[in-house]
């Protein structure tokens, strides 16, 4: 009993010793020339230095014009289909202007509007409230304005999907791997327990291609840089009025809609 | 003095071992909810959380609570609380403990817990919520501890201890006013964006905790040798009767900044909770049952002839307990998610593993403080020889 406290206690002093010491061997390992590998950006990423989005509504008629682009952006992230309503996860999905655009409806819009959906993702705001929520950094903004998720990081405390005013934040409430028709190689699946939503396909944009929506709408949609006068974006932004979901929040949406 | 915990009557031990099979029951329930995930509980997308963070919410204000017994005894050298402050301590002891047991039952990854501490984010509510909460256990756990321990040396406490005891009595409402910060610096849930919210919780608070107290304090009169005290129990009884009016005065307050300027955001969800929206109305019974639990009790506390009847005095505070339960653990964190931000109404209910996970929280929390209250009620007990 006395010999294996003893032999315990040199063991303990010794592993604090050898704790104690790590930073020092650190500092002395790392006085040396740069180690690791070095990363180059990629020569064909698209860049810039806010994006944002202008969705043109008025190139849609119906639910089957917007089908295949939440069909593009589901597919290629991997979301799962879940057949209880409650653990649904949306990344893109569709809501009438009464619903996308709260209180902003009146008793005479006009047919069309009243009818036609609307397109609803995350709006990559420029004063996000979910990151300002994350107490983990886990949901984080990059200099371009895009919101991300590190989903290795999130525990899952849904902070983020109380502040999002826009309720663009879904929730992995089981395990989603069975639900996903056709896995996507190139995107990671996430595990149960875990907060997710669109990324403006960022991993796109670094090898250089367009966000799947973009592609999949035929030029309804189009993603730019805001702080390029020259731009499509703000071409279109230029000659068309557009609105934005709750602008009175001050969040500052980069999704804008021509209605 | 833990050894005090283990010598105890037939009922005492009925009572542990009722408490530990709820406990064993829930375990194997939260293992379950480990292994599926959070889908086992009635949360969804729309009202993203529930029970847990409402029992959360309401057992913050039981803790806070508690320094309304304390406050009285340190700060205003009021001697008849020296009797139960220790009572008031071990409390905030068994609640906070709760909170913490809820925070991490709601977690969806509750093995990534300390990336809060590993990735510290200061602008982040939950970040200073873990904080406070955290702090207020440690005080409460050293002062409770030393002031017992004293008490049955029959030494006073040393000097460090007062000092401790008035820190922790600051810290007391900032625990609750965190809270609130969680819920009303959000952008977009009308319900909770208004600055009457962390008064209000604080206002509850004062009430719930102290009137458990009082009814903790009648059940220690009648299955033990320790008597808490008719002028503390009559003092106790004061102090929520103003804190639950404040509570209803705050609460229309809020009624008629809501109602008078109209604004639809504000006012949706406060109608889904009283009077239903687009058909919805699972919790107008219950709101309208907290609303007249809570009247209720403010007109048998504040008339002096109900009060100083215990019998009343004691039905006053369940009523109260439970209506302030009722606002808080149900109305307030579901009725700001309902409607959704895009204005659906997505109603939410407890589902059955939800509720036994909860109820063994609970059991926890009452264990606890069983263990707690054994120890000091035996160090009364003995240090006044009966």
């Amino acid at each position: 009993m006395e010999n294996s406290r003893r032999s315990f206690l040199k063991l303990a002093g010794i592993s604090a010793l050898g704790l104690g010491t790590k930073p020092v061997l650190n500092a002395f390992a790392s006085s040396g020339e740069k180690h690791g590998p070095e990363i180059f950006p990629n020569q064909e990423a698209l860049t810039a230095k806010r994006w944002a989005m202008v969705i043109d509504t008025r190139k849609f008629e119906s639910e089957e014009d917007l089908e295949p682009i939440i069909a593009a952006c589901h597919k290629i992230h991997n979301v799962p289909k879940l057949k209880e309503k409650r653990h649904k996860i949306d990344w893109l999905w569709t809501d009438d202007f009464k619903h996308v655009f709260t209180y902003q409806e009146h008793e005479f819009v006009n047919d069309r509007v009243k009818h036609l959906p609307f397109l609803v993702l995350c709006n990559h705001c420029e004063k996000p409230a979910c990151v300002r929520a994350c107490p983990t950094k886990a949901t984080f903004q990059r200099d371009d304005g895009i919101v991300l998720m590190d989903f290795h990081r999130c525990i899952g405390c849904r902070f983020c999907m109380a502040a999002c005013p826009y309720g663009s934040r879904s929730f992995n409430f089981r395990d989603p791997r069975p639900f996903i028709s056709e896995e996507d190689k190139n995107f990671p699946t996430r595990m149960k327990g875990v907060v997710e939503k669109c990324n403006f396909c960022a991993e796109r944009l670094a090898v250089g291609k367009m966000p799947a929506c973009v592609e999949a709408s035929n030029g309804a949609i189009v993603v730019g840089d805001l702080h390029d006068p020259e731009s499509e974006i703000r071409e279109l932004l230029k000659n068309n009025y557009t609105i934005r979901r709750k602008p009175s929040l001050g969040a500052g949406p980069a999704i804008y809609y021509i209605v | 003095m833990l050894e005090l915990a283990i010598k105890g009557g037939k009922k005492y031990w009925i009572l542990i071992g009722g408490l530990l099979a709820v406990m064993g029951i829930a375990f194997v329930f939260w293992l379950w909810q480990l292994s599926f995930g959070l889908g086992i509980t009635g949360m969804s997308r729309d009202v993203s959380w529930g029970f847990y963070i409402a029992q959360f919410t309401f057992l913050v204000g039981v803790a806070a609570g508690g320094v309304m017994v304390v406050l009285p005894y340190y700060l205003h050298d009021y001697k008849a609380f020296g009797r139960i402050t220790i009572l008031g301590e071990f409390l905030a002891i068994a609640a906070v403990i709760m909170c913490l047991m809820f925070i991490i039952a709601d977690l969806g990854q509750p093995m990534r817990a300390l990336n809060v501490i590993f990735y510290p984010t200061p602008g982040s509510v939950l970040f200073w919520d873990m904080i406070v909460l955290n702090v207020y256990l440690l005080l409460n756990i050293i002062v409770g501890w030393n002031v017992i321990e004293a008490e049955r040396n029959n030494i006073k406490y040393p000097g460090w201890i007062k000092a401790l005891a008035i820190f922790s009595i600051i810290w007391a409402p900032l625990i609750h006013t965190v809270t609130a910060f969680l819920y009303c610096g959000l952008p977009g849930r009308g319900f909770w964006l208004t600055a009457i919210l962390a008064p209000r919780f604080l206002a509850s608070a004062f009430a719930a905790g102290p009137a458990l107290l009082i009814l903790l304090c009648l059940i220690i009169r009648r299955v033990t040798k320790f008597d808490p005290g008719r002028e503390q129990i009559q003092s106790l009884a004061k102090i929520v009767t103003y804190a639950i009016i404040i509570n209803v005065f705050f609460f229309l307050c809020e009624i008629f900044v809501v109602f008078y300027s109209r604004i639809p955001s504000h006012m949706d969800h406060i109608k889904y909770l009283f009077f239903g929206l687009h058909g919805h109305g699972a919790l107008v019974p219950w709101m309208w049952t907290a609303m007249a639990f809570m009247v209720t009790s403010i007109i048998l506390l504040v008339n002096p002839v109900t009060r100083k009847n215990e019998a009343v005095l004691a039905f006053a505070c369940v009523i109260l307990f439970i209506g302030t339960w009722i606002d808080k653990g149900m109305g307030m964190i579901s009725g700001g998610f309902v409607p959704n931000p895009l204005h659906h109404v997505v109603e939410y209910a407890p589902t059955i593993p939800e509720i036994i996970i909860t109820l063994g929280v609970w059991a926890t929390g009452f264990f606890i403080l069983t263990i707690l209250f054994k120890i000091a009620i035996t160090v009364k007990e003995e240090v006044s020889g009966v």
